[in-house]
């Protein structure tokens, strides 16, 4: 059972949680510009990354506030949680590099 | 390839089963090959087996980053069906569905193929609205289906609770008769020594670290024994694929979740058939007698290939509230696996961005039942360089083009763990 700290609430038990899925996916300042295959890019390409993973994560079950999450998708360790619009934080991971950057 | 027959049986029996000779060789790589197929699962495995029978290309390697047959076609519940909603998907189950039968005389290996029936199981009205709306597609594709009635899956599962008072009340379900289940190890083992005959090298333990392209070609494949260098590359990976289209430069839509399972001790015969409930459990009892049940997919991404204790919570009570005789039952053992869902619940198959580069990857919670079919129209796309007509609707343009193909019905709710 993971325990999730929620920024606003503070730690509570995995299944008052739903995953949003990968975080900091900026709408396109002009969507009517985009062809279909920016579009597509935008809509449902993934990074699917194995390792540190920064997603949106919602309290459900708790306060009903979206907020994101650093999450390693291997381990499934939380490194940081922290509020919609903040910038996303550095981890440095177990080896000591710094992983950070959301690339 | 040293024919298994009952005389080969007997033959060394009398040598006290000791000259059987190793199913396939474990070559090393050559430098280059006509195709590298990139994963030796049960898509890979069978990709390979048809490109050298039915397109005669032979040169061909599958290189697998550990163990032949370890992955998901390994850790899945073995359920093979075609009961899907939209027309490309049930023709394209349906022609695995059509070679099933005929698997272990094709392959001189006994897949163990059962075709014991399938129940979906129906808990509400919208349950029975969603399963009517799917058998009366699947009759108006000519794929074998219909509904059954509270009483006549009360005859088919008895050990399911369909009494008036029960936890989660029948309503009714659908059935498919020529569904059932195979054994999974052999259908990797199966389509391997018949690749192998053909002269298909399987190169384990050989991790791809990278994917070598010339001019937006595909050129080869960077792996942790060297360079092996290939006209045409298919990615056939089943739970890493995000991972290595990045090394060819793009994204997929999809997300990798963890998905468990676990078998219960054996027991004696208590259910012949498949029984899916809606309730996201599915059980089978497979020959020793243990209890197979499927879970559904983990609800965030991941790479543990280990799951979570709120599922296997949820899935024993929910398996102790549909079953009431299995509360005493221990379980053996749980394993989970690391599945590729596409956003659209429906498999990614055909051309990449990269020329030369295919891709048969995002079959998420139903790869094990579709391994004959996919890898029968992946080496036609691979061979002519063109889609299969059954693949066609399945290529990674539909993205763009936005013609989905939403299973998330026959999937499951979320999605259905098989």
């Amino acid at each position: 059972m993971l325990l999730i700290n929620c920024p606003w609430c503070g730690p509570r038990d995995e299944i008052e949680f739903t995953c949003g899925g990968e975080a900091h996916i900026a709408r396109p300042a002009d969507p009517a510009a985009l062809s279909d295959q920016e579009w597509a890019e935008y809509l449902f390409m993934r990074k699917n990354l194995k390792g540190l993973h920064y997603e949106r994560w919602h309290h459900s079950y708790g306060c009903r506030q979206w907020f994101n999450a650093a999450r390693d998708t291997v381990t499934h360790e939380i490194h940081a949680t922290y509020k919609m619009g903040e910038t996303p934080p550095v981890v440095a991971g177990e080896d000591g590099v710094v992983k950070g950057g959301n690339s | 390839m040293r024919r298994y027959s009952i005389w080969s049986l007997l033959r060394n029996a009398r040598s006290y089963h000791e000259g059987w000779a190793e199913a396939w060789r474990s070559p090393e790589p050559k430098p280059e090959y006509d195709v590298v197929i990139i994963g030796a699962g049960g898509h890979g495995l069978a990709t390979a087996y048809y490109l050298a029978k039915e397109h005669g290309i032979a040169n061909v390697a599958v290189v697998e980053k550990g163990w032949l047959g370890g992955g998901n076609v390994a850790r899945n519940t073995t359920i093979v069906r075609s009961n899907y909603l939209s027309p490309e998907s049930a023709f394209l189950y349906d022609k695995a569905m059509e070679l099933w039968p005929g698997l272990s005389r094709e392959l001189n290996y006994n897949v163990m193929f059962s075709p014991r029936g399938l129940i979906n199981v129906g808990h509400s009205h919208e349950d029975m609205t969603e399963l009517r709306r799917r058998v009366r597609a699947l009759q108006l594709n000519g794929i074998e289906s219909s509904m059954l009635t509270t009483a006549e899956i009360a005859k088919k599962a008895p050990i399911l609770d369909c009494s008036p008072t029960a936890p989660h009340p029948v309503f009714g379900g659908s059935w498919q008769a020529k569904a059932g289940i195979a054994r999974h190890d052999a259908v990797a083992w199966g389509y391997a020594r018949a690749a192998d005959a053909r002269g298909v090298d399987m190169i384990q333990n050989c991790e791809v670290t990278g994917i070598r392209r010339e001019g937006g070609r595909v050129a080869g494949v960077e792996t942790v024994r060297g360079t092996i260098r290939a006209r045409k590359v298919a990615i056939v990976t089943a739970g890493h694929s995000g991972v290595v289209a990045s090394m060819a430069g793009f994204r997929l839509p999809l997300t990798a979740y963890t998905m468990q399972a676990f078998v219960s001790e054996p027991m004696k015969p208590m259910l012949d058939t498949v029984v899916m409930s809606s309730k996201l459990v599915s059980v089978s009892q497979s020959d020793k007698g243990e209890l197979v049940i499927g879970m559904s997919t983990e609800p965030y991404a991941s790479y543990s290939q280990r799951g979570s204790l709120p599922e296997i919570e949820r899935v024993a009570q929910t398996m102790t509230e549909l079953y009431p005789c299995t509360r005493r039952v221990r379980m053996l053992r749980k394993w989970g696996g690391t599945v590729d869902v596409p956003v659209d619940a429906s498999p990614i198959m055909g051309k990449t961005p990269v020329e030369n580069l295919f891709i048969n990857v995002g079959w998420g919670t139903g790869g094990f039942k579709s391994i004959p079919g996919s890898g029968f129209v992946f080496a036609h796309t691979i061979a002519t360089g063109e889609p299969h007509p059954l693949a066609a609707p399945f290529g990674l343009d539909r993205f763009a083009s936005g013609r989905l193909i939403s299973e998330h019905g026959a999937t499951g709710a979320l999605v259905h763990g098989e």
